[in-house]
């Protein structure tokens, strides 16, 4: 986003430069005027000054309009001088919006800012669109023609021709083709050229042309009408297929989220049998952790933003497993066999750190940005993929099987499991049982921390985090088998699957109350849930 | 068991008042805040009682009111709905306030109404709520519907040209009331059933993907689309990071909220969200000589430059000089003194004009539709041309459109009927 501006900018301005003599003339004698008249009135004023900048025709003027849609033209309020700023401490840096020069500096009463709203923005895109269909690089004629494709501007049309009989690129020509079938359907343009855009469109077969041609299907009449409903008929049965493989995805992308909350509860109440209410406020120290150090990082060394996240990530295991430690040797080595006071005793220390962190960070939600990486989306046919969603997923998948493999191949793992299954054989083995207990309590303790990471990314991080996700979590862990990691891999991902499947029927409050039904019923057949443990465990 | 331990605790607290109250109870004025301190709802409340010490500060440095220094006495009723009541009733009975500054969920204030009926005290009530209410004794500084909801709709389909309307809302009182009156609203505007979704989610909702591309399917039928969303607190911060990473573009799908101030944004990297819209009565980016001082003043007072005004101070602010004037017309802090005087009080508010008390208890304000921008500020892009008056009565909906409410003698009611004539006509 930071990046494709300036770039932007330097491609307009050296479209400008070799456009100049072929196209219309890059005059900034002529063009100054207007775009010093942008400053004046209201939006209205401002919307006719868009376009007669766009009738240019020049290139010279895109700079200008793509600084007003980012809210960055300001006027000097001595000269009436436009110039697109950039903010520097206190004031502001000066560039001239016809040469790109710089020229000098103000202070923030000096300037104001030329306002634009949301129609403003669309009469600007749609106006860089057609300015820009000719630029040399073809990421940006691309964009130039999906801002045409949304405007459906008719007038856009004549620019489009001469684009595509110039254009090599076999991706943005298809692009602009779809562009052009858009502008002919809201044109007054003949059925046969209108057919063939239903057909260009029908081709396209996502959302945005199923979109256009139910315009097209209310507003025209005759055969044209016929080829957009055949056409809309066949985009709905294409959607309808995706849907359902969209709906399998983000259940798989709520499955993961649930399972990162709950897997180091699967053992501080799976393996250790802890009912730890405070679990959830691991989950948000954890969060609170990677705030801390992206502070730190802003402050500090911006340049390793986007490596935030790696750097948060053992310390926010190291921070919360610490915490996680002091729980078990202060409180709960003293109540194991009586899980009603562990229970209130935890629930009280995740009230104690709730109100720690709310007077230590405030009580508002505090600020993690998502690094680069993490944000945005891409498509797959007709669905949309966030990658945030999906790191999330390969991420939970990752801390499952670190655990497992600690659990399984290591000396640790194994003690844990020996501890476990017979506390007392154990520990005449020479196992220190206390040192493996606040270890373990420890380790899943940490795993919150490192799921606090993760959720920082989609959710609030305010001292309320955790709550939202202690009873998900003892519900996946429920229903997964107490004792069982696998079973809590599939019943987390049961879970976030089913709930998604019935949430576009029954609505995201009756689905979740449906879930839960669901799992009372089932518990009642299968006390142990899904994958109950066999031996010896299940008697001690 | 509960029980004696309330009582031996209101009764120790009764008695600490007596002893150490009984020689300051001369020179004071006492203000109650009713602010959650703790709890869901701590993210919110917290600033308001911030802000309502400020004011008091002020007052004080000012040379308090009739004489006597105001004090003020800050409870927690923990966003604990029930404990809302019971701390009211502490600051009445025990206490001794003179009025009470408080509440924020629609639910804490349905709460809290009993018991300053039965004690006959004051509430100012700061935030936006759902209307089809007048109580004697409750001051609504926050918007009615018609104060906010409606004028955003308005400006969508005129100034936006929306067809089609996703109304988007947390499962409680505000949004659904809020929803049924801009259902009926839109209706009668002419929309048809089939372009209005309506969607509801749990409290505190973390994943909306599916609501999401509901949204973005919902927008994809050939006409204008835009989204009211009356999602509350927590969910906002997932619900428009998922917006962001999504791709919906305020130029495409705009998405207007009433629950989402400066405040709420703190949080967010509003950077994908430009344009995206808000409506209330109060942006911190107000350009007026008067509310530069009020910023000044709070970044003074909490020693944080970062910190943000909202709508809801702006309401208390609104609120307590009022109050404080009608406590001088007065000349009394008695309640009933201070609830005859108040009507007709008009005092500044931050966006340059005045805001008057009505005799229906709510107040005239501006309605400000403002854009998201990057720096996490709004920019107020439309704003009415006068003051808009608080309608406790929606007229868009059945069995409340033809309730009034007027508190001066000799109607003094809150619900009076004009088709049949009587005081407690249907309606809540």
């Amino acid at each position: 986003m930071s990046l494709a501006r300036p770039i932007l900018l330097l491609f307009a301005l050296i479209a400008g430069v070799l456009a100049g003599p072929a196209v219309a003339q890059s005059d900034p004698d002529t063009l100054r005027p207007l775009i010093n008249e942008l400053a004046d009135g209201k939006y209205d004023q401002t919307q006719k000054q868009i376009e007669a900048l766009a009738a240019t025709g020049d290139p010279a003027v895109a700079p200008a309009l793509e600084a007003l849609g980012e809210g960055d033209l300001y006027v000097r309020k001595s000269d009436g001088l436009v110039f697109i700023t950039k903010k520097d401490g206190k004031g502001y840096k000066l560039t001239d919006p016809l040469t790109l020069e710089t020229a000098g500096e103000a202070g923030r009463r000096e300037v104001s800012k030329i306002k634009v709203n949301n129609k403003l923005r669309r009469v600007i895109r749609s106006a860089l669109g057609s300015l820009t269909l000719r630029a040399p690089d073809p990421e940006v004629r691309r964009q130039a023609a999906e801002a045409i494709f949304k405007a459906q501007d008719p007038d856009g049309i004549e620019a489009l021709d001469a684009a595509l009989a110039a254009e090599t690129d076999v991706g943005v020509r298809k692009v602009m083709e779809e562009a052009r079938a858009a502008a002919v359907l809201n044109s007054g343009m003949d059925e046969a050229q209108k057919l063939d855009a239903v057909q260009t469109l029908s081709d396209m077969g996502n959302r945005d042309a199923l979109s256009l041609l139910l315009a097209t299907q209310a507003s025209t009449e005759g055969a044209v009408r016929d080829a957009a409903g055949r056409a809309i008929v066949k985009i709905e049965k294409s959607i309808a297929a995706w849907d359902a493989a969209q709906n399998i995805w983000y259940g798989l992308s709520l499955g993961s989220v649930l399972l990162l909350a709950a897997i180091g509860l699967a053992i501080t109440f799976g393996v250790m049998g802890v009912i730890n209410m405070a679990h959830g406020e691991m989950v948000m120290i954890g969060a609170y952790t990677t705030f801390v150090v992206q502070e730190l990082i802003r402050t500090s060394a911006p340049g390793l933003f986007d490596y935030s996240l790696f750097i948060a990530l053992p310390l926010a295991f190291l921070v919360s497993g610490a915490v996680g430690v002091a729980i078990e040797r202060g409180v709960i080595r003293w109540l194991y066999g009586r899980p009603l006071e562990t229970l209130l005793a935890t629930w009280g220390i995740s009230l104690v750190l709730q109100q720690a962190v709310r007077s230590l960070f405030g009580p508002t939600n505090r600020e993690v940005g998502n690094p680069d990486w993490m944000s945005g989306a891409f498509e797959i046919g007709q669905m949309t993929i966030t990658y945030n969603r999906m790191w999330i997923i390969v991420f939970a998948m990752l801390v499952f099987t670190g655990l497992m493999l600690v659990l399984k191949k290591t000396p640790f793992g194994l003690y844990t499991r020996a501890v476990t299954q017979n506390r007392r054989m154990a520990a005449s083995m020479g196992i220190r049982t206390p040192w493996v207990d606040a270890l373990t309590f420890g380790l899943g303790s940490g795993i919150a921390g490192i799921a606090g990471v993760a959720l920082s990314q989609i959710d609030n991080v305010s001292p309320n985090l955790g709550q939202g996700y202690i009873i998900d979590s003892f519900m996946v862990v429920v229903f997964g088998g107490v004792g069982n990691l696998w079973g809590t891999l599939v019943g987390a991902m049961t879970l976030g699957v089913v709930n998604k499947f019935l949430e576009p029927y029954a609505g995201a409050v009756l689905g979740k109350i449906f879930v839960l039904v669901f799992i009372i019923l089932f518990i009642q057949k299968r006390p142990r849930g899904l994958f109950a443990l066999k031996g010896r465990a299940v008697e001690a | 068991m509960k029980k004696t331990l309330t009582s031996f605790a209101l009764a120790g607290l009764m008695a600490s008042t007596m002893i150490g109250g009984a020689s300051a109870q001369e020179d004071t004025i006492k203000v109650g805040i009713l602010h959650s301190l703790s709890g869901t709802m701590a993210i919110s409340e917290t600033t308001l009682k911030d802000a309502m010490l400020m004011l008091i500060d002020e007052q004080n440095k000012k040379g308090g009111l009739l004489g006597k220094k105001l004090e003020a006495v800050v409870v927690d009723p923990a966003s604990d709905w029930p404990l809302f009541a019971e701390k009211a009733r502490e600051l009445i009975e025990v206490n001794g306030v003179d009025a009470v500054f408080g509440c924020w969920t629609s639910v804490s204030r349905k709460s809290v109404l009993p018991v300053f009926e039965e004690l006959n005290s004051l509430l100012f009530y700061p935030v936006q709520y759902e209307g089809e209410e007048s109580q004697r004794n409750v001051f609504y500084t926050g918007a009615a519907p018609n104060q906010q909801a409606i004028p955003a709709v308005d400006y969508l389909m005129n100034e936006e040209g929306v067809e089609r309307w996703v109304l988007a809302g947390t499962d409680y009182v505000y949004p659904r009331t809020t929803n049924k009156i801009l259902e009926a609203y839109l209706k009668a505007k002419g929309v048809a059933e089939e372009d209005i979704m309506i969607n509801y989610t749990p409290f505190g909702h973390s994943d909306w993907q599916t609501i999401v591309s509901d949204i973005k399917a919902f927008g994809s039928a050939g006409k204008k689309t835009a989204v009211v969303s009356t999602i509350n607190g927590d969910a906002n911060v997932p619900f428009y990071k998922e917006l962001g990473n999504a791709g919906i573009k305020a130029e495409d799908i705009p998405v207007v909220a009433f629950s989402v101030g400066e405040e709420e944004l703190a949080g967010l990297d509003t950077g994908p969200l430009v344009g995206h819209l808000a409506a209330w009565n109060y942006f911190q980016s107000a350009d007026t000589e008067i509310n530069a001082e009020f910023i000044d003043a709070w970044h003074a007072f909490i020693g944080d430059e970062e910190r943000v005004t909202n709508d809801p101070m702006e309401a208390h602010f609104i609120g307590f000089n009022m109050w404080v004037e009608a406590v001088e017309k007065a000349g009394t802090t008695d309640p009933d003194a201070v609830i005859d005087a108040i009507v007709g009080v008009s005092v500044p508010n931050l966006t340059g004009g005045m805001s008057a008390m009505m005799p229906n208890h709510h107040i005239t304000k501006p309605v400000l539709i403002g854009e998201i921008q990057d720096d996490g500020q709004f920019e107020t892009v439309w704003e009415t041309s006068g003051l808009v008056v608080g309608d406790a009565w929606s007229d868009y909906l059945e069995g409340s459109k033809d309730l009034i409410s007027d508190w001066r003698a000799p109607l003094s009611c809150g619900n009076f009927n004009t088709a049949t004539g009587k005081c407690g006509g249907s309606g809540s």
